[in-house]
């Protein structure tokens, strides 16, 4: 499934090893089964020095590459006029944000996300599962789905100012339409996916079509769906901070953008690039964490 | 074991799947308040002939009867193969046992007696606040029997319960199913593909033929219970193991043998 595969690539690497977060200290079942219980308590020590460990392969990635950046700076390798010292952006970016507006742009950008993720995930959900729920149904409204998730989203541009005019509208509608499309095929592949044997259980057990809905097809689907919410907030992140370079924008982390190169204020494009891949990360992350959580049987 | 003694009544069952007979005008009665493994050739629709008289799999004709009642008015049970795929990996173990009652009905109260009863008198040690997967797989399927019990069925459904599991654990599952037949005398009908298993958890053993399918023999299985890793090496049961095995062969080895309206039987 295509859709899948994009959605592992919008992992963030760290995470993307089954059960990532508790790697450190949960074993999964099956180790349990095949070591014994007492594998199941490691030291202490063996705990901190795992945590370290992760601590560092985190790290080592980003300094590197600051190193890098630092080391060319000083060899006078670099062009400053396009790549300045990482020290100087560090700097300039610590004065955009306490001084100027960027923390404001970032918020801009960040309530534009969130509110087209809210509308997207409100309709998409009930929706792919009425279609998922059956099977013929799906296959018709399939051709549609993918139809417009391929069309490239910066496409409709025009088409959504038309309707929704310059403002704040049509970057949040086009977002929300980009992001319900995703949602909807994952949620609606979730429901199909069900494993047919829980419900057979609950039905085996007396258990209404109602319940055997809310308490088995619903909670077997969560999974895919949070797969489909994930990938949905990423994609609306991209529509929106697209959508405020072109579509008469006045604030928020892509007209900032836009505006630096053009006036071509350089540090403050790299701070705001930083800043925008910080904000990506972190609503992915969020989300991981959500997952995590709510969602713990996923994939076992 | 004739305790609960009622009959069950196949009466004319068939399937078909994909326009092939696997069930045609099959009938056949069981005893109640036995145990009785079906066993026979592959593809011979030994899960299928569970999963039509539990009601899971609808029939395309025949009927099946209770002691008089009809399906839907049986308490039944179905433990599934695949346990990793039918409990709730959502709920804690030990609200995967309530579920079922939950579906009846119960308040907190009486399911909480109810499963505290089930509990003790079966000794479980598993740890119920775990969520299913972090059980091992024999503890997994014991969940499942548990959830199956809770509801004390007419009849007990399994289909291949221990497949899934390793030699040494499905010994232990042997024993403990053994034991709670001992005590709650359940009919249980099981599905094996394992020859040594189905006689020795068995008053019965039901062997199929090859499609469309029929009775080839039911062997009663006369050992006394509970049936130990010594039984399985004695010679009453390596007797009835090896008549087992040569009416199995015979069918494995007779080909299109059968006219499909049943009159060679």
């Amino acid at each position: 499934m295509a859709v899948i595969k994009e959605m592992s690539d919008l992992r963030p690497g760290i995470a993307s090893p089954p059960g990532g977060f508790h790697a450190g200290h949960k074993v999964d079942p099956q180790h349990i089964k095949k070591a014994g219980p007492d594998r199941r308590r490691k030291s202490r020590r063996d705990e901190i020095r795992g945590y370290f460990r992760k601590i560092f392969e985190i790290v080592s990635g980003p300094a590197i590459l600051f190193a890098l950046w630092y080391l060319a700076d000083v060899f006078g390798i670099l062009n400053t006029r396009l790549i300045p010292s990482p020290g100087a952006t560090l700097v300039e970016t610590w004065h955009a944000m306490t001084e100027g507006a960027m923390l404001y742009d970032l918020a801009q950008t960040l309530n534009r996300v969130l509110s087209a993720f809210a509308i997207a995930a409100v309709l998409a959900v009930p929706f792919g599962i009425v279609i998922g729920a059956n099977e013929r149904v799906y296959r018709s409204a399939e051709f549609m789905i993918d139809f417009f998730r391929s069309t490239p989203a910066t496409a409709m541009f025009p088409l959504f100012m038309l309707i929704f005019g310059l403002g704040d509208q049509s970057k949040i509608a086009l977002a929300a339409f980009s992001a319900w499309l995703i949602i909807v095929f994952n949620v609606a592949y979730g429901v199909i996916n069900a494993r047919k044997t829980r419900v057979l259980a609950a039905r085996s057990m007396g258990a209404s079509r109602i319940r055997i809905f809310f308490d088995v097809i619903f909670l077997e689907t969560l999974p895919q769906t949070f797969i489909g919410l994930r990938a949905g907030i990423s994609l609306a992140l991209i529509v929106v901070v697209v959508a405020e370079m072109f579509i008469g924008g006045v604030d928020g982390m892509g007209h900032r953008i836009m505006d630096d190169q053009m006036a071509f204020n350089i540090k403050d494009m790299y701070g705001s690039l930083l800043l925008s891949g910080a904000l990506g990360y972190s609503l992915n992350y969020t989300f991981l964490l959500i997952e995590k959580y709510f969602i713990h049987w996923a994939g076992r | 074991m004739d305790q609960k003694g009622g009959q069950i009544e196949i009466r004319e069952l068939t399937k078909q799947f994909g326009g092939d007979d696997v069930y045609r005008d099959f009938s056949l009665d069981l005893t109640e308040g036995e145990i009785i493994s079906v066993f026979g050739p592959n593809g011979c629709g030994k899960s299928t002939l569970i999963n039509l008289i539990s009601g899971m799999m609808p029939m395309d004709g025949g009927s099946v009867l209770y002691d008089g009642k009809t399906i839907a008015k049986t308490r039944l049970s179905y433990v599934f193969q695949n346990y990793r795929d039918a409990l709730f990996p959502w709920m804690r173990s030990i609200n995967n046992i309530h579920y079922p009652l939950m579906i009846m009905g119960l308040d907190k109260e009486s399911r909480t007696r109810r499963v505290e009863e089930l509990l003790a008198e079966f000794e479980i040690k598993i740890d119920l606040h775990r969520y299913p997967y972090e059980l091992s797989g024999g503890q997994q399927q014991m969940l499942s029997i548990l959830r199956a019990l809770i509801t004390d069925p007419e009849v007990l459904f399994l289909d291949e319960p221990f497949s899934a599991l390793d030699y040494e654990t499905t010994l232990f599952m042997r024993e403990r199913i053994q034991r709670v037949f001992l005590k709650r005398k359940n009919t249980m009908i099981f599905v094996s593909h394992d020859l040594e298993e189905a006689v020795q958890l068995a008053n019965r053993v039901l062997l199929l033929t090859r499609r469309p399918t029929r009775v080839a023999e039911i062997v009663p299985v006369d050992v006394a219970w509970p049936r130990d890793s010594k039984t399985l090496t004695s010679p009453e049961f390596v007797a009835i193991k090896s008549h087992c095995l040569e009416v199995f062969s015979r069918e494995v080895n007779r080909r299109g043998g059968y006219e499909t309206d049943g009159t060679e039987r």
